[in-house]
Protein backbone atom coordinates (compact mmCIF):
# COMPACT_ATOMS: atom_id res chain seq x y z
CA UNK A 1 0.00 0.00 0.00
CA UNK A 2 1.01 3.61 -0.47
CA UNK A 3 -0.48 7.04 -1.03
CA UNK A 4 -0.60 8.48 -4.52
CA UNK A 5 -0.81 12.02 -5.92
CA UNK A 6 -3.16 12.35 -8.87
CA UNK A 7 -4.40 14.69 -11.61
CA UNK A 8 -5.73 17.37 -9.27
CA UNK A 9 -2.17 18.44 -8.46
CA UNK A 10 -1.19 19.18 -12.07
CA UNK A 11 -0.36 22.88 -12.53
CA UNK A 12 -1.51 23.59 -8.93
CA UNK A 13 1.30 22.19 -6.78
CA UNK A 14 -0.05 23.66 -3.55
CA UNK A 15 2.70 21.95 -1.50
CA UNK A 16 0.75 21.76 1.78
CA UNK A 17 1.55 18.05 1.75
CA UNK A 18 5.28 18.74 1.86
CA UNK A 19 5.01 20.26 5.34
CA UNK A 20 3.08 17.26 6.63
CA UNK A 21 5.19 14.38 5.39
CA UNK A 22 7.30 13.04 8.29
CA UNK A 23 9.75 11.25 6.00
CA UNK A 24 10.03 13.81 3.18
CA UNK A 25 8.87 11.31 0.57
CA UNK A 26 7.02 13.91 -1.53
CA UNK A 27 9.05 15.55 -4.28
CA UNK A 28 8.07 18.21 -6.80
CA UNK A 29 8.29 17.57 -10.52
CA UNK A 30 7.67 20.28 -13.09
CA UNK A 31 3.85 20.28 -13.09
CA UNK A 32 2.88 18.14 -10.10
CA UNK A 33 4.20 16.54 -6.91
CA UNK A 34 4.87 12.83 -6.49
CA UNK A 35 5.01 10.34 -3.59
CA UNK A 36 7.91 7.91 -3.37
CA UNK A 37 6.24 4.63 -2.38
CA UNK A 38 9.60 3.20 -1.30
CA UNK A 39 9.91 5.86 1.42
CA UNK A 40 6.24 6.58 2.27
CA UNK A 41 5.25 5.07 5.64
CA UNK A 42 1.50 5.05 4.89
CA UNK A 43 0.67 7.48 7.70
CA UNK A 44 -1.80 9.42 5.55
CA UNK A 45 -0.96 12.89 6.94
CA UNK A 46 -0.78 14.34 3.42
CA UNK A 47 -4.24 13.25 2.30
CA UNK A 48 -6.54 15.62 4.23
CA UNK A 49 -4.37 18.74 3.77
CA UNK A 50 -4.48 18.70 -0.03
CA UNK A 51 -6.84 21.49 -1.12
CA UNK A 52 -7.24 19.70 -4.46
CA UNK A 53 -8.15 16.35 -2.84
CA UNK A 54 -5.54 15.00 -5.21
CA UNK A 55 -4.01 12.52 -2.74
CA UNK A 56 -5.49 9.10 -1.99
CA UNK A 57 -4.53 5.68 -0.76
CA UNK A 58 -3.82 3.45 -3.74
CA UNK A 59 -6.56 0.97 -2.83
CA UNK A 60 -9.15 3.78 -2.70
CA UNK A 61 -8.38 5.35 -6.08
CA UNK A 62 -11.26 5.54 -8.54
CA UNK A 63 -10.71 3.58 -11.74
CA UNK A 64 -9.88 6.65 -13.86
CA UNK A 65 -7.03 7.65 -11.52
CA UNK A 66 -5.46 4.24 -10.93
CA UNK A 67 -2.83 4.89 -13.61
CA UNK A 68 -1.28 7.49 -11.27
CA UNK A 69 0.15 4.65 -9.13
CA UNK A 70 2.46 3.96 -12.08
CA UNK A 71 2.94 7.65 -12.79
CA UNK A 72 4.23 8.33 -9.25
CA UNK A 73 6.56 5.32 -9.45
CA UNK A 74 7.79 6.32 -12.93
CA UNK A 75 8.79 9.79 -11.71
CA UNK A 76 11.20 8.31 -9.13
CA UNK A 77 12.37 5.54 -11.43
CA UNK A 78 13.49 8.15 -13.95
CA UNK A 79 15.47 10.30 -11.53
CA UNK A 80 12.83 12.42 -9.76
CA UNK A 81 13.23 15.58 -11.80
CA UNK A 82 11.15 15.49 -14.97
CA UNK A 83 7.45 14.68 -15.26
CA UNK A 84 6.59 11.33 -16.84
CA UNK A 85 5.30 11.72 -20.42
CA UNK A 86 1.62 11.30 -19.49
CA UNK A 87 1.85 14.29 -17.12
CA UNK A 88 3.93 16.39 -19.51
CA UNK A 89 1.32 15.72 -22.22
CA UNK A 90 -1.63 16.84 -20.09
CA UNK A 91 -3.20 19.93 -21.73
CA UNK A 92 -2.58 23.12 -19.77
CA UNK A 93 -5.55 25.03 -18.42
CA UNK A 94 -5.83 28.36 -20.20
CA UNK A 95 -6.74 31.57 -18.41
CA UNK B 1 21.82 28.08 22.26
CA UNK B 2 20.72 25.04 24.24
CA UNK B 3 17.17 23.73 24.06
CA UNK B 4 15.76 20.85 26.09
CA UNK B 5 13.07 18.70 24.46
CA UNK B 6 11.10 16.43 26.78
CA UNK B 7 9.83 13.34 24.97
CA UNK B 8 11.65 11.42 22.22
CA UNK B 9 8.49 10.41 20.37
CA UNK B 10 7.66 11.75 16.92
CA UNK B 11 6.67 15.21 18.17
CA UNK B 12 9.81 15.70 20.26
CA UNK B 13 12.01 14.52 17.42
CA UNK B 14 10.23 16.63 14.78
CA UNK B 15 10.72 19.63 17.11
CA UNK B 16 14.39 18.69 17.44
CA UNK B 17 14.78 18.46 13.66
CA UNK B 18 13.30 21.92 13.26
CA UNK B 19 15.56 23.30 16.02
CA UNK B 20 18.61 21.94 14.18
CA UNK B 21 17.76 23.98 11.08
CA UNK B 22 19.37 26.99 12.80
CA UNK B 23 23.12 27.01 13.26
CA UNK B 24 24.52 27.03 16.79
CA UNK B 25 21.60 25.18 18.35
CA UNK B 26 22.22 22.15 20.56
CA UNK B 27 19.41 19.98 21.89
CA UNK B 28 19.09 17.73 24.94
CA UNK B 29 16.29 15.20 24.37
CA UNK B 30 14.95 13.55 27.53
CA UNK B 31 12.64 10.54 27.66
CA UNK B 32 11.29 8.59 30.60
CA UNK B 33 11.79 5.36 28.60
CA UNK B 34 15.24 3.87 28.15
CA UNK B 35 14.53 3.84 24.44
CA UNK B 36 13.64 6.57 21.91
CA UNK B 37 10.67 6.88 19.49
CA UNK B 38 7.80 6.97 22.02
CA UNK B 39 4.57 5.68 20.52
CA UNK B 40 6.31 4.54 17.33
CA UNK B 41 7.93 1.87 19.50
CA UNK B 42 5.26 1.32 22.15
CA UNK B 43 2.02 2.51 20.50
CA UNK B 44 1.98 1.78 16.75
CA UNK B 45 0.66 -1.76 16.30
CA UNK B 46 3.42 -4.36 15.76
CA UNK B 47 2.01 -5.41 12.38
CA UNK B 48 2.17 -1.84 11.03
CA UNK B 49 5.70 -2.46 9.89
CA UNK B 50 5.79 0.32 7.31
CA UNK B 51 4.65 2.99 9.77
CA UNK B 52 7.26 1.80 12.26
CA UNK B 53 9.96 2.53 9.68
CA UNK B 54 9.52 6.22 10.51
CA UNK B 55 11.99 5.40 13.31
CA UNK B 56 14.73 5.42 10.66
CA UNK B 57 14.00 9.08 9.94
CA UNK B 58 13.72 9.83 13.67
CA UNK B 59 17.07 8.11 14.31
CA UNK B 60 18.86 10.37 11.86
CA UNK B 61 17.78 13.39 13.91
CA UNK B 62 18.69 11.92 17.31
CA UNK B 63 22.07 10.67 16.05
CA UNK B 64 23.08 14.21 15.06
CA UNK B 65 26.18 15.36 16.94
CA UNK B 66 24.30 18.45 18.15
CA UNK B 67 21.78 16.24 19.98
CA UNK B 68 22.22 14.49 23.33
CA UNK B 69 19.73 11.75 24.18
CA UNK B 70 18.98 11.04 27.84
CA UNK B 71 16.83 7.89 28.16
CA UNK B 72 15.31 6.79 31.45
CA UNK B 73 14.99 10.36 32.71
CA UNK B 74 11.52 11.43 33.78
CA UNK B 75 10.41 15.02 34.10
CA UNK B 76 9.04 15.66 37.58
CA UNK B 77 10.70 12.55 39.05
CA UNK B 78 14.36 12.87 38.08
CA UNK B 79 14.49 16.52 37.11
CA UNK B 80 11.98 19.29 37.74
CA UNK B 81 10.62 21.60 35.09
CA UNK B 82 12.11 24.55 37.00
CA UNK B 83 15.56 22.95 36.92
CA UNK B 84 15.23 22.16 33.24
CA UNK B 85 14.16 25.72 32.41
CA UNK B 86 16.98 27.19 34.48
CA UNK B 87 19.60 25.01 32.77
CA UNK B 88 18.24 25.50 29.22
CA UNK B 89 17.58 28.52 27.03
CA UNK B 90 14.22 27.04 26.10
CA UNK B 91 12.20 23.89 26.85
CA UNK B 92 9.85 22.10 24.46
CA UNK B 93 7.46 19.68 26.16
CA UNK B 94 6.32 16.78 23.96
CA UNK B 95 5.33 14.24 26.59
CA UNK B 96 2.18 13.10 24.82
CA UNK B 97 -1.01 11.70 26.31
CA UNK B 98 -0.62 8.39 28.07
CA UNK B 99 -3.62 7.88 30.33
CA UNK B 100 -6.73 6.20 28.97
CA UNK B 101 -10.06 7.92 29.25
CA UNK B 102 -12.45 5.85 31.32
CA UNK B 103 -16.06 4.86 30.73
CA UNK B 104 -17.03 5.55 34.34
CA UNK B 105 -19.32 2.49 34.59
CA UNK B 106 -19.63 -0.23 37.25
CA UNK B 107 -17.22 -3.14 36.83
CA UNK B 108 -14.60 -1.18 34.92
CA UNK B 109 -11.91 -2.07 37.46
CA UNK B 110 -12.47 -5.82 37.31
CA UNK B 111 -9.62 -8.16 36.37
CA UNK B 112 -9.72 -8.71 32.57
CA UNK B 113 -11.14 -5.23 32.01
CA UNK B 114 -8.30 -3.43 30.25
CA UNK B 115 -7.66 0.05 28.90
CA UNK B 116 -5.80 0.67 25.66
CA UNK B 117 -3.18 2.57 27.68
CA UNK B 118 -2.46 -0.72 29.51
CA UNK B 119 -2.84 -3.22 26.73
CA UNK B 120 -1.15 -1.46 23.79
CA UNK B 121 2.22 -0.99 25.57
CA UNK B 122 2.00 -4.59 26.79
CA UNK B 123 1.60 -6.14 23.35
CA UNK B 124 4.32 -3.82 22.11
CA UNK B 125 6.73 -5.26 24.69
CA UNK B 126 6.93 -2.32 27.10
CA UNK B 127 9.21 -3.37 29.97
CA UNK B 128 7.60 -1.48 32.84
CA UNK B 129 4.12 -2.85 32.53
CA UNK B 130 2.59 -5.23 35.03
CA UNK B 131 -0.29 -5.75 32.60
CA UNK B 132 -0.76 -9.15 31.03
CA UNK B 133 -3.59 -10.03 28.66
CA UNK B 134 -5.99 -12.69 29.77
CA UNK B 135 -9.49 -13.66 28.71
CA UNK B 136 -11.91 -16.19 30.15
CA UNK B 137 -13.49 -16.83 26.75
CA UNK B 138 -12.65 -16.64 23.03
CA UNK B 139 -15.19 -13.78 22.74
CA UNK B 140 -14.12 -10.33 23.92
CA UNK B 141 -15.44 -6.76 23.68
CA UNK B 142 -13.45 -3.77 22.42
CA UNK B 143 -15.05 -0.37 23.06
CA UNK B 144 -14.15 2.56 20.83
CA UNK B 145 -14.55 4.20 17.43
CA UNK B 146 -10.97 5.09 16.54
CA UNK B 147 -7.89 3.43 15.12
CA UNK B 148 -6.66 2.20 18.50
CA UNK B 149 -9.86 0.14 18.87
CA UNK B 150 -9.17 -1.33 15.42
CA UNK B 151 -5.53 -2.03 16.31
CA UNK B 152 -6.53 -3.87 19.49
CA UNK B 153 -9.23 -5.84 17.66
CA UNK B 154 -6.88 -6.82 14.86
CA UNK B 155 -4.01 -7.84 17.17
CA UNK B 156 -6.32 -9.99 19.30
CA UNK B 157 -7.85 -11.65 16.21
CA UNK B 158 -4.47 -12.29 14.58
CA UNK B 159 -2.93 -13.71 17.74
CA UNK B 160 0.76 -14.44 18.19
CA UNK B 161 0.83 -16.86 15.25
CA UNK B 162 -0.57 -14.18 12.95
CA UNK B 163 2.10 -11.70 14.06
CA UNK B 164 5.12 -13.93 13.52
CA UNK B 165 6.78 -11.52 11.06
CA UNK B 166 6.74 -8.60 13.54
CA UNK B 167 8.89 -7.46 16.48
CA UNK B 168 6.31 -8.94 18.87
CA UNK B 169 8.10 -10.47 21.88
CA UNK B 170 7.73 -14.27 22.16
CA UNK B 171 6.34 -13.87 25.66
CA UNK B 172 3.48 -11.74 24.27
CA UNK B 173 2.78 -14.21 21.44
CA UNK B 174 2.60 -17.07 23.94
CA UNK B 175 0.08 -15.23 26.11
CA UNK B 176 -2.08 -14.27 23.11
CA UNK B 177 -2.10 -17.84 21.81
CA UNK B 178 -2.80 -19.47 25.18
CA UNK B 179 -6.48 -18.62 24.69
CA UNK B 180 -7.04 -17.52 21.08
CA UNK B 181 -9.67 -14.85 20.50
CA UNK B 182 -12.15 -15.89 17.81
CA UNK B 183 -14.77 -13.16 18.21
CA UNK B 184 -14.31 -9.46 18.89
CA UNK B 185 -17.39 -7.38 19.61
CA UNK B 186 -16.57 -3.81 18.58
CA UNK B 187 -18.83 -1.50 20.59
CA UNK B 188 -19.38 1.95 19.09
CA UNK B 189 -21.40 4.65 20.82
CA UNK B 190 -22.63 6.46 17.73
CA UNK B 191 -23.43 5.64 14.11
CA UNK B 192 -21.37 4.90 11.03
CA UNK B 193 -21.23 8.60 10.06
CA UNK B 194 -19.44 9.49 13.31
CA UNK B 195 -16.70 6.88 13.59
CA UNK B 196 -13.03 7.95 13.41
CA UNK B 197 -11.52 4.79 11.88
CA UNK B 198 -9.18 5.52 9.01
CA UNK B 199 -10.25 3.78 5.78
CA UNK B 200 -6.75 2.29 5.44
CA UNK B 201 -7.10 0.50 8.80
CA UNK B 202 -10.61 -0.71 7.96
CA UNK B 203 -9.40 -2.17 4.67
CA UNK B 204 -6.88 -4.34 6.53
CA UNK B 205 -9.70 -6.57 7.75
CA UNK B 206 -10.35 -7.60 4.14
CA UNK B 207 -6.94 -9.26 4.12
CA UNK B 208 -7.44 -11.28 7.31
CA UNK B 209 -9.31 -14.52 7.82
CA UNK B 210 -12.02 -12.51 9.57
CA UNK B 211 -15.70 -11.98 8.81
CA UNK B 212 -16.74 -8.39 9.50
CA UNK B 213 -20.36 -8.63 10.61
CA UNK B 214 -22.50 -5.50 10.39
CA UNK B 215 -26.26 -5.40 10.95
CA UNK B 216 -27.75 -3.44 7.99
CA UNK B 217 -30.40 -2.07 10.36
CA UNK B 218 -27.66 -0.26 12.31
CA UNK B 219 -26.41 1.59 9.21
CA UNK B 220 -29.39 3.97 9.16
CA UNK B 221 -28.09 7.22 7.72
CA UNK B 222 -29.69 10.48 8.82
CA UNK B 223 -29.62 13.76 6.86
CA UNK B 224 -26.61 14.87 8.93
CA UNK B 225 -24.69 11.71 7.94
CA UNK B 226 -25.46 12.24 4.26
CA UNK B 227 -24.35 15.87 4.44
CA UNK B 228 -21.09 14.86 6.09
CA UNK B 229 -20.48 12.15 3.52
CA UNK B 230 -20.86 14.78 0.80
CA UNK B 231 -18.41 17.17 2.49
CA UNK B 232 -15.86 14.64 3.71
CA UNK B 233 -14.76 11.80 1.49
CA UNK B 234 -13.28 9.91 4.45
CA UNK B 235 -16.81 9.71 5.89
CA UNK B 236 -18.11 8.54 2.51
CA UNK B 237 -15.37 5.89 2.30
CA UNK B 238 -16.16 4.57 5.78
CA UNK B 239 -19.89 4.37 5.03
CA UNK B 240 -19.15 2.56 1.77
CA UNK B 241 -16.97 -0.01 3.51
CA UNK B 242 -19.41 -0.79 6.32
CA UNK B 243 -22.26 -0.96 3.79
CA UNK B 244 -20.28 -3.44 1.71
CA UNK B 245 -19.64 -5.62 4.78
CA UNK B 246 -23.30 -5.44 5.82
CA UNK B 247 -24.36 -6.58 2.35
CA UNK B 248 -21.71 -9.29 2.10
CA UNK B 249 -22.60 -11.09 5.33
CA UNK B 250 -20.44 -13.90 6.69
CA UNK B 251 -18.35 -15.99 4.30
CA UNK B 252 -17.32 -18.53 6.92
CA UNK B 253 -13.98 -17.04 7.95
CA UNK B 254 -12.21 -18.50 10.96
CA UNK B 255 -12.74 -15.47 13.20
CA UNK B 256 -15.26 -12.67 13.43
CA UNK B 257 -15.43 -8.93 14.11
CA UNK B 258 -18.98 -8.10 15.24
CA UNK B 259 -19.66 -4.39 14.78
CA UNK B 260 -22.22 -2.87 17.15
CA UNK B 261 -23.20 0.71 16.32
CA UNK B 262 -25.28 2.95 18.63
CA UNK B 263 -24.28 1.05 21.79
CA UNK B 264 -23.00 2.42 25.10
CA UNK B 265 -21.61 0.10 27.78
CA UNK B 266 -23.47 0.47 31.06
CA UNK B 267 -21.85 -2.25 33.18
CA UNK B 268 -19.11 -4.87 33.08
CA UNK B 269 -20.33 -7.95 34.94
CA UNK B 270 -18.74 -11.12 36.29
CA UNK B 271 -17.58 -13.02 39.32
CA UNK B 272 -13.85 -12.56 39.85
CA UNK B 273 -13.27 -11.48 36.25
CA UNK B 274 -15.36 -10.50 33.23
CA UNK B 275 -18.32 -12.62 32.11
CA UNK B 276 -20.45 -10.09 30.23
CA UNK B 277 -20.80 -6.50 29.15
CA UNK B 278 -24.14 -4.72 29.30
CA UNK B 279 -24.92 -2.34 26.46
CA UNK B 280 -27.61 0.27 25.99
CA UNK B 281 -29.00 0.75 22.50
CA UNK B 282 -28.80 4.53 22.22
CA UNK B 283 -31.75 4.70 19.84
CA UNK B 284 -34.27 2.55 21.71
CA UNK B 285 -32.84 2.63 25.23
CA UNK B 286 -33.07 -1.16 25.31
CA UNK B 287 -30.45 -2.96 27.45
CA UNK B 288 -28.73 -6.09 26.15
CA UNK B 289 -25.92 -8.28 27.42
CA UNK B 290 -23.01 -9.83 25.52
CA UNK B 291 -21.12 -12.77 26.98
CA UNK B 292 -17.41 -11.90 26.82
CA UNK B 293 -14.32 -13.03 28.67
CA UNK B 294 -12.51 -9.69 28.63
CA UNK B 295 -13.16 -6.03 27.80
CA UNK B 296 -10.77 -3.46 26.32
CA UNK B 297 -11.72 0.21 26.28
CA UNK B 298 -10.05 2.36 23.61
CA UNK B 299 -11.99 5.60 23.93
CA UNK B 300 -9.12 8.07 23.86
CA UNK B 301 -6.25 9.32 25.98
CA UNK B 302 -5.69 12.11 28.49
CA UNK B 303 -2.63 14.28 28.31
CA UNK B 304 -0.91 14.54 31.69
CA UNK B 305 0.18 18.18 31.88
CA UNK B 306 3.26 18.78 34.06
CA UNK B 307 2.27 20.12 37.48
CA UNK B 308 2.01 23.87 37.77
CA UNK B 309 1.18 24.67 34.14
CA UNK B 310 -2.15 26.29 33.26
CA UNK B 311 -4.48 23.89 31.46
CA UNK B 312 -7.72 23.99 29.51
CA UNK B 313 -9.61 20.74 29.12
CA UNK B 314 -6.55 18.80 30.29
CA UNK B 315 -4.25 20.38 27.70
CA UNK B 316 -1.55 22.91 28.49
CA UNK B 317 -2.75 26.40 27.56
CA UNK B 318 -0.65 27.78 24.70
CA UNK B 319 -0.62 30.19 21.79
CA UNK B 320 0.59 28.46 18.61
CA UNK B 321 2.78 26.28 20.84
CA UNK B 322 4.06 28.99 23.20
CA UNK B 323 3.16 28.51 26.88
CA UNK B 324 5.47 31.34 27.97
CA UNK B 325 8.66 32.79 26.51
CA UNK B 326 11.13 29.90 26.83
CA UNK B 327 8.48 27.19 27.30
CA UNK B 328 6.66 25.47 24.44
CA UNK B 329 4.48 22.40 23.84
CA UNK B 330 4.15 20.09 20.84
CA UNK B 331 2.22 17.00 19.83
CA UNK B 332 -0.55 15.37 21.83
CA UNK B 333 0.22 17.47 24.93
CA UNK B 334 -0.55 20.50 22.74
CA UNK B 335 -3.42 19.27 20.55
CA UNK B 336 -4.82 16.28 22.39
CA UNK B 337 -4.64 12.71 21.09
CA UNK B 338 -5.50 13.14 17.44
CA UNK B 339 -4.00 12.93 13.99
CA UNK B 340 -1.49 10.61 12.39
CA UNK B 341 2.29 10.56 12.79
CA UNK B 342 2.85 13.19 10.12
CA UNK B 343 0.37 15.55 11.76
CA UNK B 344 2.94 16.03 14.51
CA UNK B 345 5.54 17.41 12.16
CA UNK B 346 3.60 20.52 11.14
CA UNK B 347 2.51 20.85 14.78
CA UNK B 348 6.11 20.77 16.06
CA UNK B 349 7.28 23.17 13.36
CA UNK B 350 4.64 25.69 14.47
CA UNK B 351 5.85 25.46 18.08
CA UNK B 352 9.50 25.92 17.14
CA UNK B 353 8.59 28.94 15.01
CA UNK B 354 7.05 30.46 18.14
CA UNK B 355 10.37 29.74 19.86
CA UNK B 356 12.33 31.43 17.05
CA UNK B 357 10.06 34.48 17.32
CA UNK B 358 10.95 34.74 21.01
CA UNK B 359 14.65 34.41 20.25
CA UNK B 360 14.45 37.03 17.53
CA UNK B 361 12.56 39.47 19.74
CA UNK B 362 15.00 38.81 22.62
CA UNK B 363 12.17 37.53 24.81
CA UNK B 364 14.56 34.63 25.49
CA UNK B 365 18.12 35.25 26.56
CA UNK B 366 20.62 32.70 25.36
CA UNK B 367 23.62 31.28 27.22
CA UNK B 368 22.49 28.40 29.44
CA UNK B 369 24.79 25.40 29.85
CA UNK B 370 22.21 22.65 29.28
CA UNK B 371 20.96 19.94 31.64
CA UNK B 372 23.43 17.20 30.65
CA UNK B 373 25.80 17.60 33.62
CA UNK B 374 22.96 17.51 36.12
CA UNK B 375 21.42 14.47 34.43
CA UNK B 376 24.73 12.60 34.41
CA UNK B 377 25.53 13.34 38.04
CA UNK B 378 22.04 12.51 39.26
CA UNK B 379 21.37 9.52 36.96
CA UNK B 380 24.64 7.89 35.88
CA UNK B 381 22.55 5.00 34.55
CA UNK B 382 20.69 7.21 32.05
CA UNK B 383 20.87 5.88 28.48
CA UNK B 384 22.78 7.99 25.97
CA UNK B 385 22.62 7.53 22.19
CA UNK B 386 25.49 5.04 22.25
CA UNK B 387 23.59 3.09 24.90
CA UNK B 388 20.54 3.01 22.64
CA UNK B 389 22.63 1.73 19.73
CA UNK B 390 23.71 -1.18 21.99
CA UNK B 391 20.05 -1.97 22.79
CA UNK B 392 19.18 -1.62 19.10
CA UNK B 393 21.93 -4.02 18.03
CA UNK B 394 20.95 -6.55 20.71
CA UNK B 395 17.30 -6.50 19.57
CA UNK B 396 18.27 -6.92 15.92
CA UNK B 397 20.52 -9.86 16.88
CA UNK B 398 17.71 -11.40 18.94
CA UNK B 399 15.34 -11.09 15.97
CA UNK B 400 17.88 -12.68 13.65
CA UNK B 401 17.79 -15.89 15.69
CA UNK B 402 14.23 -16.44 14.41
CA UNK B 403 14.57 -14.79 11.01
CA UNK B 404 12.95 -11.49 12.00
CA UNK B 405 14.18 -7.93 11.56
CA UNK B 406 13.95 -7.32 15.32
CA UNK B 407 12.59 -8.81 18.51
CA UNK B 408 12.07 -6.36 21.34
CA UNK B 409 13.76 -6.81 24.68
CA UNK B 410 11.06 -6.55 27.32
CA UNK B 411 13.14 -7.15 30.43
CA UNK B 412 13.66 -3.83 32.19
CA UNK B 413 16.91 -4.84 33.89
CA UNK B 414 18.34 -6.06 30.58
CA UNK B 415 17.45 -2.81 28.79
CA UNK B 416 18.96 -0.81 31.63
CA UNK B 417 22.13 -2.92 31.62
CA UNK B 418 22.63 -2.61 27.86
CA UNK B 419 21.79 1.07 27.84
CA UNK B 420 23.78 2.34 30.77
CA UNK B 421 27.32 3.30 29.83
CA UNK B 422 28.38 3.61 33.47
CA UNK B 423 27.09 0.15 34.35
CA UNK B 424 28.90 -1.45 31.42
CA UNK B 425 32.13 0.31 32.31
CA UNK B 426 31.85 -1.03 35.85
CA UNK B 427 31.29 -4.58 34.59
CA UNK B 428 34.38 -4.29 32.42
CA UNK B 429 36.57 -3.50 35.44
Amino acid sequence: MTYVITAGCIDVMDRSCLEQCPVDCIKPGERMLYIDAEVCIDCGACEPVCPQEAIAMDAMLPEELRSYIGTNAAFFASGASTDPPEVAATPRHLG
Amino acid sequence: MRVAVVGAGPSGVFATAELLTRPGVEVDVLDRSHTPFGLVRYGVAPDHLKIKTVSTALSRVLADERVRFHGGVELGRDISLDELRRLSDAVVLATGARDSRRLGIPGEDRPRSFTAADLVPWYNGHPLDGVRWSTASPSVAVVGAGNVALDVSRILLKGGAGLANTDLPDSVAAVLDARPVTDVHLVIRRGVGDVRFSPAELLEFDHLDVDVLVDPAELDLGPADRARATDDRLVAQRIAMFTRWAEAGPVGAGRRLHVHFHRSPTEIRGGDGVEAIRLRDNRSGRIEELSVGAVVTAIGYHAAAPAGLPTTGGLVRHDAGRVAPGLYVAGWLKRGPSGVIGTNKACAVESVRALWADVDSAAITVGAGGPADLVRSRLPEAVDWTGWTRIDAAEIALGATTGRARTKITNHAELARLGAAAVLAEEAR
